[in-house]
């Protein structure tokens, strides 16, 4: 079947007085992996039943191709669903588990096996058949859970944290087979999580929900470089958020200052081409990511732009790189330093300088 | 457009909603007209003079007498003593159960559930002949010690047989709890430092006191509920035979029977109530992990295990030993064994007059098959929509638990005489139909308990995935919620089944003509005379071969959790 593209259109749904989710709009293209991101409880979950038609919305309309599918019957909908729990049927095999829905839809006996038996081999599960569920792995478990969705040629593939089951390696592994497949077949794809590192690596595009609404939409790179406050730039990946004034604004060329019990300190910003020049003496959150931090001596020349003397307060070794917290400006900052192999890594207590490029610092608004 | 589809949305939810609500009307049209109505009408006489105003003259005047004061007494002291002594049976063996492995723990399992299959009031009549004043033992002793021991007068015999058929519920209710305390809950508290006795009495037993005391609750409501073994013993003193001998000799509007009748609810209500709070207490204790096997039994304990187990069996075999001697007699008085044998008990009751069996077998099987149908409907209900009303559906459809097989007999009598009830023709309380409705009745809350179970057992989302899929609720059902419900419909059925097939109280109440009778009540008529006795007997054999049948197909299909279809 057709891919379709799917239209939400300020849709809400409320239990009792509470609105779990409300005005939410959002238009998902035909062929594109997009993500639900959101903490629990945020309302994703209940946006993407509703897409399948498990929630009735009580305002706003749900579009697949443009048509309005508000009163059409789950089972009408033609949208796969993969469960977070798999939710595979324990007194069913795995071949009746996936020919299910080819049996809804009075298909060919030889057909079915055909069909079965291709979209088994797609997710390595031949030679399962016969097998229950209870029988399998968790992995194996969730490419029948696929399997059975993807058999029916869907309009749109949903998926509800599909790997939250599953451990930390395997899961990497069904990110990308899932990332392969997704891209192999064109299928429209949403997807939901609260792991912000799986929707950055999966995702065309990524709608960070909290409160029921979304925060921001955009590509992964949008999100994480430039998020729109200061919930989205603490919910996806790491950053130093520091409360600062604008003092001086030309073009996209800005100096912060940062007051605080400790001491005081300006930075020189350049910000990106496409953002507003912001008006001198907004209140805002200056974010630096921990990765374009540079600890290094005090004495030590550097061509930063900004720089910060601080100590040492914590040294993780990871491996690939050195996560350090320092202290300065009454506040902590986590510095995240690709591995410098050989030389002496930085120790608690140690006084260092902090710097990083006028670049490589956003301001965002204030939430409240 | 907003606005357009805003008022769409609520024409589709009701449209979903419009059949879940027909259902919840019809469900209680039936649970009202059946259950609810007949008790309120019997609550409401009680409570009205003769001028139709309200009035607590009649509770006045019930405890003003002395005979019925004495009754609730009998009772309430008698209800109090089968517990108490179903308890000392039933706890150690509860413990040895649950955490000791040893050589035949099968058949101590196996022992424990025959008194189950021998209806009490069958036992009554077959300890006669064994304890009684004529029966075997106090026969030997007058001929050896010319004494004799009253094991069966009056109130002790009454006792003695509800004793022995109900200390299971106790053990079985004790075991299930104990089963599901999480070892870690032990474990953690040994890590403390705590063990031996001091585990026990600090963690094990705070644990498990709940089910023990649901099970003695249940207990209780079930032996002042009981009316025929009273009336096999000829012991009336006690609130369910005054009820009973009230209605039936002075009639339907002596309002002291109505009186005996709430007093009787009052009772079981309050012990059911009861014995829903500590259930529900005992909800926190549940396994995450199999609760340990403490060890092997070996030696010297062993051999006490082995001498309480020969003990317990033996007593508790002692009725179906004597109903099966009796069933093959053609006189037994005053004598050790039966003086000559004979298969013309079974000739009669199987052949002269089969339909006390046939009647048994067609009632319980559509009571079973109609309680399955609502079970399943109510379950349904209550874990699946949201239709309002499903707390008192819930409450109505549990209501029978408190309500004494009398009572709801005498409701029936009160409510459906009199009156061509639609599409039957006749009065309801001249159809066999009354007792099939009184079963169903009866034993709703097991099966609603079962369906309710096995429907929680499966996860919304297996029927979601279903329709996602493309089947529509119907085909989701077929092929999804019914092949995954089917073993606890059937359990749920098969309780109801076996139940019914030796239920009495309701039975002889309710009965319109003698051929339209089943089992309990031929049993019932044969004891009346010495020489129908053998017949009454090969009757209760065939009633504890049903039960068997019954009871062993159950312990099938629920496996080891057969204990928690008898909790509430």
């Amino acid at each position: 079947m057709q891919a379709a593209d799917v239209k939400l259109e300020s849709v809400g749904k409320r239990y009792g007085d509470q609105w779990i989710v409300r005005h939410v709009d959002l238009h998902i293209q035909r062929g594109e992996f997009f993500t639900f991101l959101g903490p629990s409880g945020c309302g994703k979950t209940t946006l993407l039943r509703m897409i399948a038609g498990f929630v009735q919305p009580d305002e706003g309309s749900v579009r697949l191709d443009g048509q309005a599918v508000n009163q059409v019957p789950p089972w009408q909908r033609e949208v796969g669903l993969v469960f977070q729990n798999y939710a595979l049927w324990p007194h069913l095999s795995v071949f009746e588990n996936v020919a299910f829905g080819l049996r809804e839809r009075k298909v060919a006996r030889d057909e079915i096996v055909r069909r079965v038996g291709a979209v088994l081999e797609q997710v390595e599960l031949t030679g399962t058949e016969a097998r229950r569920p209870s029988q399998l792995s968790g992995g194996q478990q969730q490419r029948v859970a696929l399997a059975r969705t993807l058999v029916i040629q869907p309009r749109v593939l949903l998926l509800d944290e599909p790997l939250s089951n599953l451990d930390a390696k395997l899961r990497v592994e069904m990110r990308l087979e899932l990332l392969k497949l997704q891209r192999d077949l064109g299928l429209t794809t949403i997807y939901v999580t609260h792991d912000q590192e799986e929707a950055l690596a999966l995702s065309t595009t990524i709608a960070v929900i909290e409160g029921g609404q979304v925060i921001q939409q955009g590509t992964p790179r949008e999100i994480y470089e430039q998020p729109a406050n200061d919930f989205v730039a603490a919910f996806i990946g790491q950053s130093n958020l520091i409360a600062a004034t604008v003092e001086q604004a030309q073009g996209q060329s800005v100096v912060v200052g940062i007051d605080s019990a400790d001491g005081a300190a300006k930075f020189a910003l350049t910000l990106p081409s496409a953002s507003a020049t912001p008006s001198v003496g907004t209140a805002v959150f200056l974010c630096i990511r921990p990765e374009v931090i540079e600890i290094s001596d005090r004495g030590a020349p550097s061509e930063q732009v900004n720089r910060l003397p601080a100590n040492v307060i914590a040294s993780a070794y990871q491996g690939a790189f050195v996560e350090y917290e320092v202290a300065t400006l009454g506040t902590t900052f986590k510095a995240r330093v690709a591995n410098p192999k050989g030389k002496e890594l930085f120790q608690r207590n140690d006084a260092v300088m902090l710097s990083f490029a006028a670049t490589d610092a956003v301001l965002i608004a204030r939430r409240r | 457009m907003a606005i357009a589809s805003a008022r769409a949305a609520p024409r589709i939810a009701a449209r979903i909603d419009w059949w879940q609500g027909s259902l919840m009307a019809l469900l209680l049209v039936l649970l009202i007209a059946f259950i609810l109505y007949p008790v309120l009408r019997v609550l409401s006489i009680s409570l009205t003079d003769d001028e139709n105003n309200l009035t607590l003259l009649h509770f006045l005047n019930f405890f003003r007498r002395p005979l019925f004061r004495e009754a609730l007494w009998n009772t309430l002291s008698s209800g109090f003593l089968v517990v108490l002594f179903s308890a000392i049976l039933a706890l150690p063996m509860a413990y040895i159960l649950a955490r000791y492995e040893f050589r035949g723990k099968l058949l101590l399992q196996t022992a424990a559930t025959l008194p189950l299959v021998i209806p009490p009031f069958v036992g009554a009549v077959a300890l006669q002949l064994i304890l009684g004043r004529s029966g075997m033992v106090n026969l030997v002793l007058m001929d050896w010690f010319d004494f004799s021991i009253p094991f069966m007068e009056g109130l002790t015999g009454v006792v003695l047989v509800q004793t022995l058929h109900f200390f299971p519920f106790i053990l079985l209710n004790t075991v299930v709890s104990l089963a599901n305390v999480d070892s870690s809950l032990e474990e953690a508290a040994q890590n403390l430092g705590c063990h031996g006795i001091r585990l026990f009495r600090r963690v094990t037993l705070p644990l498990m006191l709940p089910g023990f005391i649901a099970g003695s609750l249940l207990t209780f409501i079930r032996a002042i509920d009981d009316l025929g073994t009273p009336l096999m013993l000829n012991y009336k003193n006690l609130l369910a035979p005054q009820a009973y001998l009230r209605i039936t000799t002075i009639g339907m509007d002596d309002v002291d029977g109505y009186v005996v009748c709430v007093v009787l609810v009052m009772l079981s209500l309050a012990a059911l109530l009861a014995a829903r709070k500590y259930l529900s207490l005992a909800e926190y204790a549940t396994a995450q992990r199999a609760a340990p096997v403490a060890g092997k039994l070996q030696g010297i304990n062993l051999a006490i295990v082995w001498c309480v187990i020969a003990m317990i069996l033996g007593v508790s075999l002692l009725p179906h030993i004597g109903i099966i001697i009796l069933s093959f007699s053609k006189i037994w008085s005053f004598t050790l064994l039966p003086t000559t044998y004979t298969l013309s008990n079974y000739h009669e009751i199987l052949f002269r007059v089969p339909h006390f069996v046939v009647n048994t077998l067609i009632y319980t099987l559509l009571a079973a098959a109609l309680d399955i149908v609502l079970g399943a409907a109510i379950a349904f209900l209550l874990l699946r929509s949201r239709v309002p009303g499903r707390n008192f559906l819930d409450a109505v459809a549990t209501m029978p638990l408190a309500i004494p097989g009398v009572v709801l007999a005498v409701g029936y009598l009160r409510v459906f005489h009199g009156w061509d009830f639609p599409g039957v023709g006749a009065p309801l309380t001249s159809s066999w139909l009354i007792l099939v409705i009184a079963y169903t009745s009866r034993r709703l809350p097991y099966t609603v308990r079962a369906c309710y179970a096995a429907l929680q057992q499966v996860h919304v989302s297996l029927e979601e995935s279903a329709q996602n899929l493309g089947a529509n609720r119907w085909r989701t059902f077929m092929r999804i919620t019914l092949p995954m419900i089917g073993g606890g419909l059937i359990a749920g059925g098969l309780i109801a089944f076996i139940t019914s097939c030796v239920e009495l109280a309701s039975t002889i109440m309710l009965v319109p003509r003698i051929e339209l009778g089943p089992i309990s009540y031929g049993i019932y008529l044969y004891m009346q005379s010495p020489l129908g006795r053998g017949a009454g007997a090969a009757l209760g054999v065939v009633a504890i071969l049903l039960v068997s049948a019954g009871t062993y197909l159950t312990h099938r299909i629920f496996g080891g959790r057969a204990g928690s279809a008898f909790r509430i």
